[in-house]
């Protein structure tokens, strides 16, 4: 790999241990994938920001680069935080983890890191157009970027993520490239799709078959006429969840759908195919069991906010119901008053976090989503038994 | 027996395999603070990969397992070297990040669970010893 003079300088440590060490991570990988060189991005989202995620390893690794004067050098957002930033005791977060997560905040913020705290940076401000070269972390926002926006990022670890903040560039391969983002497999829906949870199902339905196929291959699908931002997020999270996917095109929707032909190979999803991917989501056992519910896997947008605050207008929640959400999306929300008639339901706003990343392990018996992702990780890492639902019946399951 | 690969993470070391026909998810596939392997249904469900000369295909799960490795190798429980058939980038940046040689583009079906083998990542080699 080609490296200008002034990459050279920092790879020696010129600027400094972080920016050095950074370097030498954006040169090792160009280096094994065969970049030819470096490229400027104009914007990083950057993932490991929960403390029970990262440990105290975790966090003396970002200390360490933050300890210097490294700083960003293009716009950079975080991540959801292990808890929410303000309101971590109505959480139950114990004062011990709550004073570890501010300190790995501070770090990142020391390094001129923005703390959003949210899993959708482009909902608020963090918005890479068509073509645009950036470098993510978060797998369903880099699904999101690629496919819905057009931008260009590969699925960052934290680390690679962050070099790219504090440096301002990338390693030119993988989905930086046009060849790379050329369609494998045709996908036919034939069956009706709608909302988040229906997206989530077909999600489940897609990523499983091409996890299965042990090559990643980028699907085009066709048969969906509409999507709205928050069915498509949720479809963005459930095929990087369960298909490890970073893009895929969709046929009138998507915009590169318009730079490749549908390829030949075909996959038929049905109606059949997505009750099975929902069905897999259920764990037997009655609904009764539910003793938690939570919206906002990926966090919830200004619209679902106000659906929930409609729904709950004048009624009275009978569970702990997580609402998560962006801080910038809240400040909205308030303003609105959208939270007051949240909060006096008794639902709980849980900002900056979510139900996959906050220390909840083995806390609840069995939660009721919307979110084929949350699935994924509340029987995986907190172990609860899920109940996957539409949108507005995890609202009414939490007023039963 | 001696293999030529790729440098992924430079260093030397020795140690005795445990190979997995399977990727693994540092994060939540590996407890941090033992080394074991917990992946419910993987083939090195309750193994330990301290010290252990890990192989296997390629990485898979969350954009976090790279502060995985690092945790691993900061808690004593991280592998000698890891081999793989094609690192992709999570494993790769852990590993560079924690000093954890390792090598991909090895025909890793000729390695066999406790085997001795020597890494010499810088070269790409890879010895049955």
């Amino acid at each position: 790999m080609e490296l200008s003079e002034e990459e050279q300088k920092i790879l020696n440590g010129y600027a400094g241990e972080a920016n050095r060490k950074a370097m030498e991570i954006l040169v090792a990988l160009g280096t094994i994938y065969g970049a030819d060189r470096l490229i400027p991005v104009t914007s990083v989202q950057v993932s490991g920001v929960s403390y029970d995620n990262l440990g105290e390893a975790g966090l003396e690794f970002l200390a360490d680069m933050a300890s210097g004067d490294a700083k960003a050098k293009v716009l950079t957002t975080l991540n959801p935080a292990g808890m929410d930033i303000e309101n971590w005791r109505a959480l139950g977060i114990d004062a011990d983890f709550a004073k570890n997560q501010e300190r790995v905040i501070e770090a990142y913020t020391k390094m001129g890191i923005i703390p959003t705290c949210s899993c959708t940076p482009y909902l608020f401000g963090n918005v890479p157009h068509y073509g645009e070269h950036i470098s993510w972390g978060e797998s369903s926002a880099v699904c999101f970027a690629n496919s819905v926006l057009g931008a260009r990022t590969n699925r960052e670890g934290g680390p690679s993520a962050l070099a790219a903040a504090l440096t301002g560039k990338t390693p030119n391969y993988g989905f930086h490239l046009t060849e790379n983002r050329r369609p494998g497999l045709s996908v036919q829906v034939r069956a009706t799709i709608s909302g988040t949870h229906g997206f989530g199902a077909l999600g489940v339905a897609i990523g499983k078959v091409i996890e299965a196929q042990n090559t990643k291959c980028i699907p085009y699908i066709v048969g969906i006429p509409q999507a709205s931002i928050e069915e498509l997020k949720s479809f963005c999270a459930s095929l990087a969840t369960y298909g490890g996917l970073a893009l895929f095109h969709l046929q009138g929707i998507t915009p590169e759908s318009l730079l490749f032909e549908a390829p030949q190979t075909s996959l038929v999803i049905t109606q059949e195919d997505l009750e099975n991917a929902a069905n897999f989501l259920n764990d037997p056992g009655p609904v009764d069991e539910v003793d938690f519910v939570s919206l906002g896997c990926p966090h919830l947008s200004l619209q679902e906010l106000a659906r929930v605050a409609d729904r709950l207008k004048g009624v009275k929640v009978k569970k702990p119901f997580w609402i998560t959400t962006a801080r910038p999306t809240k400040y909205i929300a308030d303003q609105m008053g959208y939270t007051s008639i949240i909060e006096e339901a008794g639902a709980i706003f849980a900002s900056d976090t979510c139900c996959v990343v906050a220390p909840i392990k083995g806390r609840f018996k069995a939660i009721a989503t919307d979110s084929a992702k949350a699935c994924y990780y509340a029987a995986a890492k907190n172990g609860f038994k899920t109940h996957f639902m539409p949108f507005d019946e995890v609202i009414a399951e939490a007023l039963k | 027996m001696i293999f030529h690969g790729r440098k992924i993470s430079p260093g030397v070391a020795e140690g005795e395999a445990l190979v997995s026909a399977m990727g693994i998810s540092f994060y939540g596939g590996i407890e941090p603070e033992t080394g074991l392997i917990v992946e419910k249904g993987h083939d090195l469900l309750g193994q330990s990969i301290r010290e252990k000369v890990l192989i296997f295909p390629t990485g898979k799960g969350s954009t976090v397992g790279s502060y995985t490795l690092y945790r691993l190798k900061k808690a004593g429980n991280a592998p000698a070297a890891i081999i793989n058939a094609e690192s992709e980038t999570i494993t790769a940046v852990g590993c560079i990040i924690s000093d954890i040689p390792c090598v991909d583009h090895i025909p890793i079906e000729n390695l066999k669970n406790g085997m001795r083998i020597r890494v010499v990542a810088e070269t790409g080699i890879v010895e049955i010893l």
